[in-house]
């Protein structure tokens, strides 16, 4: 189908926990400049598969590859560095920084160094700008020095694409952004994200389904750790196999 | 050295094990259901050894001192859990662990202006003192035997207790869902109430035991508070059975450790040397054990997994 | 509410005006005393790099306090009976050269913090107090039974070690190398809590996942910070032994680990003067209080819960409010 390699790959991936199988011999792919969006009932499996490709969770057979490097056994820390930035489904923000902080920590951690200890981080202007760039991206440069704590909801999901855009990732995964947003805050994100698969392709994982069949360029189905069906937006809603497992009651 | 020497030992063990068990339980329930880091377990102690040597000096009754120190020491528990205890379930631990810091200055100092420095004695009553001769024909103090079968009393009905009973169900539901307990129309602060001066009252009966073999003197609760911390480090918070298993543990290792470790290293030096850095070792040997069980098990031997 | 900087301003004017003053009217117990809070308060600072920034609440910190007061106490002991430290492989003498000592107290220091580091941040929570405190009382224990260097007596040191240009027996002239070294650490201090590191440390402490996620280690920030913190509280060690002339096991002890704890809580966690007010009220309730009461533990026992439980953010945050977020 695709004549190009894929950014993000994973290969028969399984992850038991002890008689649950969590994910069963999932393969997916994400190719440049796409939304591949990855959709399911609560306890499908997607939050284990979001941690095998990040590096929470290691999975007991199939592998990880990003750019065709298989990272299967890296840490966390170690894949964000190769490329992978994440946005967590619950905001995880250092909540007594302020928002320029918390996007220069992003910057910190794309630069690969925090080891200097004398000169600081805010007069950084290498840092700085990069952390601007990322707050105007997302629009929220007017609140720089505003805690963390202070945002509203919609603001601190932004901020965590912006603390994201900063390590100018190779592909993003995002775990349920839209969660808790209201209908405008979902609007926005939906602009947002949607102008964001230039920078990198999106693996989007959503319950928001007017969201995803607003920006998915594919989706995938999981169904108790199983991909069902994989296609484009129109392929998916009309697909008989997923109306019955998924779409049929609910949507 | 002899078998008998060895079996000496591995009963002197035992019996600290145990002993270790009563302070690591009672703080193990508190960590496991209340989330709360108590230094002061170590003032209950203690409280306990004292209120056995006044008790035990007035009515000459060893049952009586034994009764009065779990009294006492769940009553202050009691008192104190409601007092100050309950602010700080919320806290963070930093919180926690200045607090109950404060606790121990106030206690023990007070325990100093009641008592003064100088210890207090407890004797063992005669009916429980001397040697008993067991299979084999080895002597043993009939105290100690009794210390750790009173300790292994105890352990089986905690199990009892966690397992069978209505409180038990209660304490275990705690552990796992503090919300769901108050949905099931649990008065929680009676309930944690009771698990502290149930806790308080193992403290206190272990002081009065022990204080019996040692001296009672304030400050004689926070070496073995810190012992029940390598224990439940050991053992893995929260779990009964890990508390009663790493107690063992430590209690054997730094039995044996200090008789062992100095014949061990004679093999290899002289005897006075040997002498000095085998004592040295020994002294280090349980939290070497802890070490080399973090590296292996950062949550312990039955902690829950992260 | 005044601003914070001003009033740690004030606190370093007042902590040297004291015993300035002290010396023109001749009072030189009080000059100890400020020496005293002085030592405790760089202890402290050194507890609160890695407590306040870090988030590590260790327990066991009078390891690395004993470890600098023992380098200073075996350094000397064999300078005065002018006998090597050892002989085999190589010979290493004894000194009464202070920076010799200092420098040999925060290295033994830092490693000590580097492997108790490495080891209990394997856990975290109520298991890294535990695991801290035991670490404490490990080596509380080891010094009892090693009788080389005084067991549980302890080692004398007769008279205090050199420091050049400077007589240190003279009591101002030690208060200001102590009074110094610890506005150095306080500069120290202030640098990194704003630099990338202090930013990566700080959200290491609040939301490691999120350190993860930007390809960093929050552990390895940690365990620096952990490290650092060691170094600073063995420097204390070693000047604290050097005030007394005198290093025993109780350096160790776990209550002098929750003293330079509550040195910290008192004055403010993670307050850059915090540590420093709190080891000045203690020392000033040491001394009017244990003037009054033999049993002062007991109000300093009051004061500490009142503390925790009405006054969070300590001294400081009682004066000037919660921390600033700014730009």
């Amino acid at each position: 189908m695709h004549m190009i390699d894929p950014i993000l790959a994973t290969y028969n991936l399984k992850k038991s926990f002890g008689a649950l199988t969590a994910t069963d011999d999932v393969s997916i792919a994400l190719f440049p400049g796409e939304i591949h969006a990855i959709i399911g009932p609560n306890g499908a499996g997607k939050s284990t598969l979001i941690s095998q490709i990040c590096g929470g969770i290691q999975p007991d057979s199939g592998r990880v590859e990003l750019l065709g490097h298989n990272i299967t056994q890296t840490n966390v820390s170690m894949r964000a560095r190769a490329g992978i930035g994440r946005t967590f489904q619950v905001s995880a923000l250092a909540m007594e920084d302020t928002v320029l902080q918390n996007v220069l920590l992003g910057a910190l951690g794309g630069s690969g160094t925090p080891w200097h200890f004398f000169r600081p981080a805010l007069k950084d202007w290498r840092l700085r700008d990069k952390a601007m760039t990322a707050l105007i991206h997302v629009g929220l440069q007017a609140h720089a020095a505003t805690r963390a704590s202070e945002l509203s909801h919609g603001q601190r999901r932004q901020l965590e694409v912006a603390v994201t855009l900063t390590l100018e990732p190779k592909v993003f995964v995002m775990d349920e952004p839209m969660a808790g947003l209201g209908a405008e805050g979902s609007k926005n994100l939906t602009e947002l994200l949607d102008n964001l698969r230039e920078k990198a392709p999106i693996l989007l994982v959503e319950h928001d389904m007017d969201a995803v069949f607003k920006l998915a360029d594919r989706i995938s189905v999981l169904v108790y750790g199983h991909i069902i069906a994989t296609g484009t937006v129109d392929e998916i809603r009309s697909s008989k196999v997923v109306r019955e497992a998924y779409l049929g009651d609910g949507v | 050295m002899s078998i008998i020497l060895i079996i000496e030992q591995v009963l002197n063990g035992l019996q600290f094990g145990v002993m270790l068990f009563l302070m690591a339980a009672g703080l193990t329930l508190i960590f496991g259901v209340m989330g709360l880091i108590n230094l002061a377990h170590g003032s209950l102690y203690m409280i306990g050894a004292f209120a056995a040597a006044v008790i035990a000096g007035l009515t000459g009754s060893f049952i009586l001192a034994i009764i009065a120190a779990m009294a006492a020491a769940a009553i202050v528990g009691a008192l104190v859990e409601m007092v100050v205890i309950r602010k700080l379930y919320g806290s963070d631990h930093l919180d926690q662990v200045l607090a109950t810091f404060a606790l121990i200055l106030i206690f023990s100092e007070g325990t100093r202006w009641a008592f003064g420095s100088f210890p207090l004695f407890l004797d063992i009553p005669n009916y429980l003192s001397g040697p008993v001769t067991l299979p084999g024909g080895i002597k043993y103090p009939l105290y100690r035997l009794i210390l750790i079968g009173v300790g292994l009393f105890v352990a089986a009905g905690l199990g009892i207790l966690i397992s069978k009973t209505r409180i038990g169900i209660q304490i275990r539901a705690g552990e796992n869902d503090r919300e769901m307990i108050a949905a099931l129309g649990v008065d929680i602060s009676k309930l944690y109430t009771i698990i502290f001066a149930l806790g308080a009252a193992l403290a206190g009966l272990a002081g009065a035991l022990v204080g019996a073999i040692q001296s009672v003197q304030v400050g004689m609760g926070e070496p073995v508070l810190i012992l029940a911390f390598v224990v439940i480090v050991i053992g893995g918070i929260g779990s009964i059975k890990g508390a009663l298993i790493g107690a063992l543990l430590v209690g054997l290792t730094d039995t044996l450790g200090g008789i062992f470790l100095p014949e061990l290293l004679k093999l290899f030096m002289d005897t006075s040397t040997a002498q000095t850095s085998g004592s040295a070792l020994a002294s280090m040997a349980i939290y070497i054990l802890m070490g080399v069980v973090l590296i292996w098990r950062p949550t312990g031997l039955f902690g829950a997994r992260a | 509410m005044i601003r914070e900087s001003y009033l740690n301003a004030l606190v370093l004017f007042l902590l040297l005006a004291v015993p300035v003053w002290a010396t023109i009217i001749d009072e030189p117990f009080t000059i100890t005393l400020a020496t005293r809070a002085v030592i405790f308060a760089l202890a402290a600072v050194g507890l609160n790099i890695a407590l306040g920034l870090g988030g590590l609440v260790s327990l066991g910190h009078a390891v690395f306090f004993g470890i600098g007061g023992y380098a200073m106490g075996i350094l000397a002991h064999h300078a005065q009976t002018y006998t090597p430290v050892m002989s085999l492989p190589f010979l290493i003498e004894g000194t009464k050269s202070m920076p010799v000592i200092w420098l040999v107290a925060m290295a033994s220091s830092g490693l000590a913090a580097f492997a108790i580091g490495t080891l209990s941040l394997r856990t975290t929570g109520v298991y890294f107090i535990m695991i801290t405190l035991a670490f404490g009382q490990m080596f509380y224990f080891f010094t009892i039974s090693w009788p080389t260097y005084g067991g549980e007596d302890g080692l004398s040191v007769y008279v205090r070690n050199e420091f050049p240009g400077l007589n240190t027996l003279v009591p101002i002239h030690f208060f200001a190398i102590c009074f110094i070294i610890l506005c150095l650490v306080l500069l120290l201090n202030a640098l990194i809590a704003k630099s990338p590191f202090g930013l990566a440390l700080n959200a290491a402490r609040q939301m490691p996942k999120r350190v993860q996620a930007v390809g960093l280690n929050p552990n390895r920030l940690k365990l620096l910070a952990f490290v650092i913190s060691g170094v600073i509280a063995g420097l204390a060690g070693a000047l604290f032994a050097d005030l007394n002339r005198f290093v025993s096991p109780t350096m160790f002890s776990w209550q002098m680990s929750g003293e330079i704890m509550v040195f910290v809580i008192l004055g403010g966690v993670g307050r850059l003067c915090g540590p420093v007010v709190g080891a000045v009220v203690f020392v000033m309730l040491e001394h009017f209080l244990g003037g009054l009461s033999e049993y002062w533990h007991v109000y300093l026992g009051a004061l500490l819960l009142i503390v925790v439980l009405f006054a969070r953010g300590g001294l400081v945050g009682l004066i000037v409010g919660r921390v600033d977020a700014h730009d």
